[in-house]
């Protein structure tokens, strides 16, 4: 048993850490930020030159093959660069919807373009009630038409086509159909853009049954889950580094135990954290019995511990901590979006409570 | 990351498994609740079966006894015993901390004396590091120890000693020199219990019983050849000591707190709250999903703990977190078991209305303790803001 990364896991986590600070630095990361989609083509092709965009899919669909502990450290990177744009969107959330769903020509089709980062796309969930229980789903197709309005689509501005939850299946959406209005909602997140997409009277096209997506929004749970951690080592290392140099009654903060004994629970959180991410990945990748409770776990935990980090960061800052110009409050920001993203902490808790105290004996312990 | 078990670790668990399935005791269960001195000839019984198995110290070196057996080994080793529900070995810091201790600091004539009596049970082993004086500030201690031709004469008071009644050794931290500063001049010296001018007394603590002890030593006389590593060395001792002290507990408590989270779920099936079974109860249900969800965190911190040290060799500061984590989860675990039981969770043992023979109510008490011993919540928040994180020295 050997829960540590392996060599070629560590070398793809620190060549994507090296890879997003060379071209996503802090400067960059706000340039985007201040732009109206956050997206940047040459940045894209960057990423595909990197094999991002196809990390986990077949290499029947141009993509590389590599497991979802692979793509748990990849976000982990690109949450730590908090990168803007959409990676997420795109190669997590609707890659893995394609995937779930599609049979093997949609993916010829839409995941393969996305792997060789020819296309954007972007999963819309949530309608009026606001609620990631698939159930609430009320949008149904008829004759291969949809109409209604769906909200905070994560990146639907870039996206060349939007995958479209419904009680009735999951249907592929161009994003020049007629009848489709995407309209953007002013979100706290700067980095990841959300719109609000009307449809009338328009045409989508039948991916699969609504019933596989599961599967699919626990890769995007445990992917943001990922994000979070990577969140949570850029806000523990800036505010270690602040605690150490910033002085006050003629000693570095970090020396009082009311600074260091918080910079040692940010710690705490954030490792807990990475644990809880690093084994969802691994029993997704195995299938294992209790995957989707370990997902639930993940994101329920580090929901609580991404917004517990920042709030001790920005304390520790003191005055500092509450400028623009720190780069904290934009991962505070991403971190209570993702937060509420695919179901908060008390929702992931509610859906342990039903996958542990309703039906006792799923969570598998080591094998 | 490779989660399953290799074939050393699946052949070492199946020996194990197939070993207490003919072996283990069955009837624990009678024996648990009654007071350690009544159950402690059993508890020896059942080590000696063990050492005879050689399964009494598998983190040891094979030539002392032991089955080198690596972490993830000694993991599945507490696991396998908490699934047969095995009793604990009477020897419990001899072979968890002192033995260990021993072995990478004693002499060599000193581990002929005293490794195969720890193994037997046949010496119990405890330890006298905490005084009055000296708790997170252990390096502040002042039982001395004077140099007299041959032997050392001992003078002080030891407190918070586990085992102190029964124990016939003693691992105790003395000073030696006064005039060096405080870690320096310390030294570890192995003390026969039986000799004159060793007192024990019992503690009493806040759940009523007295699990430790006070010691106390006047004149009491400890030949010199009883020095544990070098004369002025015992903080480095008594921190290799404390390593194995915090290495080790996270793997088992893991299994103890799984039994009480399937236990709580249980009770929650059973207790009605509003007109349903509790385990509907939307609040409950959040506590309880929280509380078995960071016992699994707990499992995953670990086992990633022990893949670092078994990579770089030397344990980090994954104790500290653990520690920390533990702690402050099993207090948090009991509160929600009172809140489960209302008026039921202050019946105390004894008590005919007293739900698990007042395993909560006891539970609710000891656990104010778990954030104390074994190194304070604080010392181990300085540990990781110093050690790990390079922040200065707070104190």
């Amino acid at each position: 048993m050997q829960f540590g990364l392996s060599e070629s896991q560590e070398f793809l986590k620190d060549s994507a850490r090296k890879f997003f600070a060379g071209e996503c630095p802090s400067a960059e990361m706000r340039r985007l930020m201040e732009t109206e989609t956050a997206y940047d083509s040459a940045l894209w092709s960057k990423l595909t030159d990197q094999g991002y965009t196809g990390i986990i899919y077949g290499e029947e669909y141009d993509g590389v093959g590599l497991g979802k502990v692979e793509l748990m450290l990849l976000m982990e990177e690109a949450g730590r660069a908090l990168l803007p744009g959409p990676l997420f969107s795109t190669v997590v959330l609707a890659g893995s919807v394609l995937d779930a769903v599609g049979s093997p020509t949609h993916k010829k089709k839409y995941l393969a373009p996305i792997c060789r980062g020819e296309a954007r796309a972007t999963v819309a969930i949530l309608e009026t009630s606001a609620s990631w229980n698939p159930r609430d789903v009320q949008m149904t197709a008829a004759n291969g038409k949809l109409t209604g309005e769906k909200f905070f689509v994560s990146d639907a501005g870039v996206a060349d086509f939007i995958l479209v939850a419904a009680r009735n299946g999951v249907f592929i959406v161009d994003a020049k159909a007629k009848g489709l209005k995407i309209s953007p909602m002013s979100g706290m997140d700067l980095t990841r853009k959300l719109y609000a997409v009307e449809f009338k009277d328009t045409p989508g096209e039948h991916l699969g049954p609504a019933t596989n997506l599961q599967r699919a929004f626990d890769i995007a749970c445990a992917a943001l889950s990922a994000e979070l951690v990577g969140g949570m080592q850029r806000t523990l290392d800036l505010t270690v580094e602040y605690a150490k140099t910033r002085k006050q009654f003629g000693k570095p903060i970090g020396m009082f135990q009311a600074v260091q004994h918080q910079c040692a629970d940010m710690y705490l959180e954030t490792e807990s954290s990475r644990s809880a991410v690093y084994y969802a990945g691994w029993a997704l990748e195995e299938n294992a019995p209790d995957a989707s409770t370990a997902v639930s776990i993940a994101k329920m935990y580090a929901s609580d511990a991404a917004r517990t980090v920042g709030n001790r960061g920005i304390q520790i800052h003191g005055g500092m901590g509450f400028t623009w110009e720190n780069d904290l409050h934009l991962y505070y920001r991403r971190a209570k979006a993702s937060e509420n993203a695919f179901g908060d902490a008390t929702f992931h808790r509610e859906r342990i409570a039903s996958l542990v105290i309703d039906a006792p004996g799923v969570t598998a312990k080591s094998a | 990351m490779d989660l399953k078990l290799t074939p050393e670790e699946s052949s070492f668990r199946d020996e194990l498994r197939a070993w207490l399935a003919k072996n283990a005791p069955k009837n624990w269960a009678e024996w648990r609740e009654k007071p350690l001195e009544e159950s402690f000839p059993y508890l020896r019984a059942w080590q000696r079966k063990l050492h005879d198995g050689r399964w009494a110290a598998v983190s040891w070196p094979k030539e002392y006894g032991g089955r080198s057996a690596t972490l993830m080994q000694q993991s599945l080793f507490w696991e396998e015993m908490a699934r047969v529900e095995a009793p604990p070995m009477a020897n419990s810091l001899g072979l968890g901390l002192i033995g260990p201790t021993i072995i990478a600091c004693g002499t060599e004539a000193q581990k002929k004396r005293f490794i195969p009596k720890i193994l037997s049970a046949e010496e119990i082993w405890c330890q006298g590091f905490s005084e009055p004086n000296a708790g997170s500030d252990l390096a502040g201690l002042q039982t001395e120890a004077k140099l007299d031709g041959d032997h050392y004469i001992v003078n002080g008071q030891k407190v918070w000693t586990s085992y102190g009644w029964v124990g016939d050794w003693c691992e105790l931290i003395v000073r030696t020199d006064s005039t060096a500063v405080k870690h320096k001049g310390l030294t570890a010296l192995l003390v026969d219990m039986k000799s004159p001018g060793v007192e024990v007394r019992p503690l009493r603590q806040m759940t009523g019983e007295s699990e430790f002890n006070e010691l106390f030593f006047r004149d009491v006389r400890v030949p010199a050849e009883n020095v544990l590593g070098k004369v002025n060395d015992g903080w480095k001792v008594a921190m290799s000591t404390l390593m194995y002290e915090r290495g080790s507990y996270g793997a088992r408590l893991q299994l103890t707190f799984n039994r009480y989270i399937s236990r709580l779920i249980e009770l929650a099936r059973s207790v009605q709250r509003n007109g349903r079974p509790a385990s509907e109860d939307p609040l409950i249900r959040q506590k309880l999903a929280q509380c078995s969800a960071e016992i699994e965190i707990m499992r995953f911190n670990q086992m990633r703990a022990f893949s670092r040290i078994s990579a770089t060799g030397v344990p980090g500061p994954e104790g500290s977190i653990q520690k920390i984590f533990w702690s402050e989860l099993n207090q948090r675990l009991q509160q929600i078991a009172q809140e489960l039981l209302g008026s039921y969770g202050q019946l105390l043992g004894g008590d005919p209305h007293a739900v698990d023979n007042g395993l909560w109510s006891y539970g609710y008490l000891r656990t104010r303790g778990n954030t104390i011993e074994a190194g304070t919540s604080e010392v181990q928040r300085n540990i990781i803001g110093h050690f790990v994180l390079g922040l200065p020295r707070s104190y």
